[in-house]
């Protein structure tokens, strides 16, 4: 293991880029799926809130993160099921509600030095060996529960209650969605920041859509996608000086323009 | 003949607003029920109860131990960006294997859209899909929410002809909610007649002739039901 703590800077914040883009591909692509774009926005928001909390009560920051988004997510799932408030009002209000929260903590602690700036649009060149354990960790958890309820979270996504009926757990397939979504963005904060820890699941994902006929094929494609913008991130941030998070995701928005082109290409 | 479903007493509240009231009937084994009634009348919401999807607020659903069900939803709206061929949807059944789904693709006429994208098929072939994903489970019961929700007239008479042959071949008992009575009376046995609570039930002749029925449907179109239940009381061969 010698080489991992050997590992310069770039090399360890590469790692993570790849580790979390390859995430991305599954993830962004069930999140685009089931139409819960804003629900993941909400989700990354109030991993802020998580944030300031942890650095507030001493505790582990992933511990943090993950605990808060999963508040957060049993509150808009009991939220969701009252009829007063159409859906989106309530994750727009719980979206910027955690946000601004966030933010109030975060500067209210007192002694501890909270760089906002690097969690709202990330700081992947501070990267620690810690992370990169933190996003192998997660990467193989995910890969373990996709692998298990990959069919069952499809045919949740496509029909919940024709699912259900034909004796598919629906709950436990949702459930655990929303946590390896918590888990991944727990882990892809310090890349590309609370604010654009979304595009990144849900840019490459689109992109991946016209060359897949299958949806195993679109994620695969959408993993390599998340890749190739990491990549370029990298590569305009080290030519330019670009904030790593932002000039990735510009890459992957030209990933998806390209993708536009193409298919004007092919339907003229 | 054996009841395969007894629903008892069964009332549901949403959000405070009364939904069902006191409902009561049984489903027999390889029996038609069609459930009637005005939009708003919680046609969906008894289905959806008896599917196990809503709990009952007061009553129960009793049904035979491992009743198998087939469900068919009244919409099927996958997102444009999911990848998925109408054969992959059929698939996903979790009794599906890609021998049945042929089967039944050669049986229901929908074989060329095997390979299309289901975002791509029309609405009479997608109804014919969700049928043929609702057999795939080997239903003892099959449960059908405006099955031709979406098609037109002629396709209608179709699907409605489809479905009582999948019945005889099958056997299985139909729980369906529908609009288009006088397409679906003559082969009902028993049909109920929903505005939160039963207004009347029984068979198709009895229910026609029901006061409780021309008052809420109006007199015209019962005397035009009673026409069709008297004209199909002989059957036809072939």
């Amino acid at each position: 293991m010698d080489w991992l703590l050997n590992l310069d800077f770039t090399t360890r914040a590469l790692m993570a880029g790849l580790g979390i883009a390859i995430l991305a591909g599954p993830l962004g692509s069930l999140m685009i799926w089931r139409r819960m774009a804003y629900f993941g926005d909400t989700l990354a928001h109030s991993t802020l809130l998580g944030i300031s909390l942890a650095l507030l009560m001493h505790l582990n920051i992933y511990f943090g993160l993950v605990t808060i988004s999963l508040i957060i997510a049993g509150i808009l799932a009991a939220l969701s099921k009252q009829k007063w408030l159409a859906s989106d009002a309530i994750l727009g209000i719980l979206s910027h509600t955690t946000l601004a929260v966030g933010l109030v903590a975060a500067t209210a602690i007192q002694g501890v030095r909270v760089d906002l700036l690097s969690y709202l649009y990330g700081d992947i060149l501070a990267v620690n060996l810690e992370d990169l354990i933190y996003i192998g960790c997660v990467m193989i958890i995910v890969a373990a529960v996709l692998w298990r309820l990959w069919r069952w979270l499809l045919a949740a996504t496509i029909h919940n209650d024709l699912a259900q009926v034909e004796g598919v757990p629906v709950n436990v397939a949702n459930w655990a969605f929303i946590i390896l979504l918590a888990l991944v963005f727990a882990v892809a904060i310090k890349l590309v920041g609370v604010l654009l820890i979304t595009a990144l699941l849900i840019i490459p994902a689109s992109a991946a859509r016209r060359f897949a006929r299958t949806p195993e094929l679109m994620i695969g494609i959408a993993s390599l996608f998340g890749c190739v913008a990491v990549v370029l991130g990298f590569w305009a941030s080290m030519q330019w000086d670009w904030p790593t998070g932002p000039a990735i995701v510009v890459a992957a928005a030209g990933l998806f323009g390209f993708s536009l082109l193409m298919s004007k290409m092919h339907a003229a | 003949m054996q009841t395969i479903v007894d629903v008892q007493h069964v009332s549901l509240v949403i959000q405070h607003r009364a939904i069902l009231q006191d409902i009561n009937f049984t489903i027999k084994r390889g029996e038609i029920v069609t459930v009637i009634g005005p939009n708003g009348a919680g046609k969906t919401a008894l289905l959806k109860v008896i599917l196990g999807l809503y709990k009952p607020t007061l009553g129960k659903v009793i049904s035979v131990p491992n009743l198998r069900i087939g469900y068919m939803p009244q919409v099927l709206v996958v997102e444009s960006l999911m990848p998925l061929d109408v054969q992959r949807f059929l698939l996903l059944s979790p009794r599906a294997n890609v021998a049945k789904c042929i089967e039944l693709a050669k049986l229901l006429n929908f074989t060329h859209i095997m390979q299309s994208p289901i975002q791509t098929v029309s609405g009479g072939e997608l109804q014919r899909v969700l049928l043929a994903r609702a057999l795939l489970n080997d239903p003892d019961l099959l449960v059908l929410d405006e099955p031709a929700h979406g098609i037109d007239i002629n396709g209608q008479a179709a699907l409605y002809k489809l479905i009582l042959q999948m019945r005889s071949k099958l056997n299985c008992a139909i729980l369906m909610v529908s609009h288009d009575l006088h397409l679906v009376i003559a082969g009902t046995d028993q049909v109920i007649c929903l505005n939160k609570h039963i207004c009347c039930s029984g068979s198709p002749a009895a229910v026609t002739q029901n006061p409780e029925f021309i008052h809420l449907f109006g007199t015209k179109i019962a005397s035009e039901l009673a026409l069709y239940t008297h004209h199909h009381d002989h059957t036809h061969d072939s």
